[in-house]
């Protein structure tokens, strides 16, 4: 008799033959790797919070971190020095780059608790702890009057703040995606 | 009166097809044959070869040569073919390199001058101890080894590889006096071998939810793109091999994506991880970097591809013509979407055109060699070339693309990335004592 049981069944059949063919070609040399051991170097975060880690920071707890490990190349209060502005009112006038800042330009508040975790402090990038990262995370936001001078950043309430720029991008070629 | 001096050694005349010198490219098919022609009827054999001096035996033709290196490397007359450096003096910053076009010929970058740009240095990776993981949006993660990945099914291909920013110098508002080094040095082209992504994602399994995919290098900046799965069951491969060789330390050894014809950037080199999403991370490169400023204010986000381009490699500013006569323009042209369909040269600032040749093979998102000769007559000329790819794109005048690109207000640092994703005409102006120099027509 034919039931949704026996579909599924036979469904799962023909996928696993299907799925032997094919590896069948390939050596199948893929060392298989559960998440939890890949969780070390699993440090993508994704625009909706997907990835951001637990603990939290607030503006004040990010100030000393900043002036300690940030300031020497970004300036003090973040306005700039041999690194980039990470606080600033510039508005865009024109199309030089060199006016993209974390207000008139990033679009999502995740892209900068990723990038810090990553990549910064650029002689010692990943040397920082999570809470140190929503830290400075909060401080640069604070600073750019993007959240409030006593709001914590965490998983939840970091993807929630608005950035300017959000609405003002075209995809180039939507056909690629 | 060029038209009766120009003939082959068949006596037939080199036809001029566009003005100011321009030479039917068929005359190229027989090339040694006409440029004796062509000289012949310039010198006058006879009164040249009057005072030659008797040819003697130099040194290295009187004794042993040097022994043979286990690597050899280029003449050391050839010193100065090489790459320039945006920080030689390795300074806590972005370090680019820029492959010497003027100086190389043919469509492949010789390893050794393939262009780099490094965020943060560049990593000296153990390959025993590299490892690469597939995981995210999988029905199994797995981890690959070099050793692994070399068991598998290997594909070659020429790939050009070409910075979102490359060109960028074009954005400013006056010509600046840079030669193609230093304008469009940022793009080189190799055989690339290694293992398509799309073999190693029928071992892990794709999730259907998957529609991106996150892939991160083990630099110290840990580089992060996220590329449309589309992208990854077409061409994306995972590079193992260079022109033959294990990829070069800058280049991303051991092993980096390679995505043929999409921004240099998300070709993540010293590839880690690969991770499958049903988003895109918005890393900083494409929330940033990646996505050019528009004279409307809004910004272009995903650009991903390399559009088709050209520009003229010899003569080319900096250069010197020795009199006038018959040269051959001769430069590159490549798109991201496949393979170059024609490339249009002038000698007049696009007052006349006429088709160059294309060195054969044509390969698709690879560099492709065009030529042209000319009869240079002492005047002034201004050359430029165009190219269309096969699916009928153009690179755009520099006049279009303004329009739609805009320029900077004032000139930009030559290594300043005002802008990204330059792809007009380049002019080069030929003065009457034969300098030749960066113009815009």
């Amino acid at each position: 008799m034919f039931t949704p049981e026996r579909a599924t069944l036979a469904a799962s059949f023909l996928l696993a033959l299907m799925t032997g063919a094919s590896l069948a070609e390939a050596p199948n040399l893929g060392k298989p790797i559960d998440e939890a051991a890949i969780a070390n170097w699993d440090i993508s975060i994704l625009p909706d919070g997907t990835g951001l880690p637990k603990g939290s920071g607030t503006p004040a707890q990010g100030a000393p971190i900043y002036a300690e490990k940030c300031s020497a190349c970004h300036g003090d209060s973040g306005k700039g020095g041999v690194a980039n502005a990470l606080v600033s009112d510039r508005k865009i006038d024109g199309i030089s780059a060199s006016q993209k800042t974390i207000k008139n330009f990033v679009g999502d508040s995740t892209t900068i608790f990723d990038f810090i975790r990553r990549a910064m402090p650029f002689q010692a990038p990943r040397s920082l702890t999570d809470d140190e990262v929503y830290a400075l995370t909060a401080y640069i936001l604070a600073e750019n009057k993007l959240i409030g001078a006593n709001d914590t950043m965490n998983a939840e309430t970091l993807p929630k703040v608005k950035m300017p720029n959000r609405d003002n991008f075209i995809i180039r070629f939507p056909d690629r995606i | 009166m060029a038209k009766s001096r120009d003939r082959n050694a068949g006596g037939q005349a080199l036809e001029p097809v566009a003005g100011n010198g321009l030479i039917d490219r068929r005359a190229l098919l027989g090339r040694g044959m006409v440029l004796a022609g062509a000289m012949g009827a310039g010198i006058g054999p006879a009164s040249a070869a009057a005072g030659a001096e008797p040819l003697a035996d130099d040194p290295w033709s009187l004794e042993i040569g040097d022994p043979t290196p286990l690597y050899q490397v280029p003449s050391k007359f050839e010193a100065k073919v090489v790459r320039t450096l945006s920080n030689p003096n390795h300074e806590p910053r972005n370090s680019h390199s820029r492959t010497p076009h003027h100086l190389l010929e043919g469509t492949t970058t010789p390893n050794g001058l393939h262009f780099t740009i490094n965020h943060g240095g560049v990593p000296t990776i153990d390959p025993d101890k590299h490892r690469l993981v597939i995981h995210g949006l999988v029905k199994r993660p797995l981890e690959f080894t070099l050793e692994t990945l070399s068991r598998y099914p290997m594909v070659s291909r020429a790939a050009f590889v070409e910075c979102g920013g490359n060109s960028a110098p074009m954005f400013s508002p006056e010509p600046m006096q840079e030669n193609v080094q230093a304008l469009h040095g940022l793009a080189s082209c190799a055989e690339w071998t290694g293992v398509r992504l799309s073999t190693l994602l029928e071992e892990t399994g794709i999730d259907p939810s998957a529609k991106w995919f996150i892939a991160e290098g083990a630099d110290s900046p840990h580089l992060s793109r996220s590329v449309p799965m589309k992208k990854a069951l077409d061409d994306a491969m995972i590079a193992l091999y260079q022109n033959g060789e294990r990829i070069m330390p800058g280049n991303g050894y051991p092993m980096r994506l390679l995505l043929p014809g999409y921004e240099g950037n998300m070709n993540v080199k010293f590839l880690r991880r690969i991770k499958l999403v049903d988003q895109p991370a918005m890393s900083f490169y494409e929330a940033r970097t990646y996505s050019p400023i528009l004279p409307s204010g809004k910004a272009y986000r995903f650009y991903f591809l390399q559009e088709v381009k050209s520009f003229i490699t010899s003569p080319s500013h900096g250069a010197s013509l020795k009199g006038p006569g018959l040269y051959e323009i001769s430069g590159i042209a490549y798109s991201g979407t496949g393979r170059i369909d024609k490339v249009m040269v002038s000698a007049d600032g696009g007052q006349s055109w006429a088709q160059a040749a294309l060195e054969e093979p044509v390969l698709s998102k690879a560099f492709t060699r065009f030529r042209m000769p000319w009869r240079w007559n002492g005047g002034p000329a201004t050359l430029q070339s165009r190219a269309w790819d096969e699916g009928g794109n153009v690179q755009p005048t520099r006049a279009e693309f303004v329009a739609a690109r805009g320029e900077l207000t004032k000139p930009a640092p030559v290594l300043a990335f005002p802008n990204q994703h330059y792809n007009s005409i380049t002019s080069w102006g030929v003065a009457s004592n034969g300098e030749v120099k960066h113009v815009y027509a």
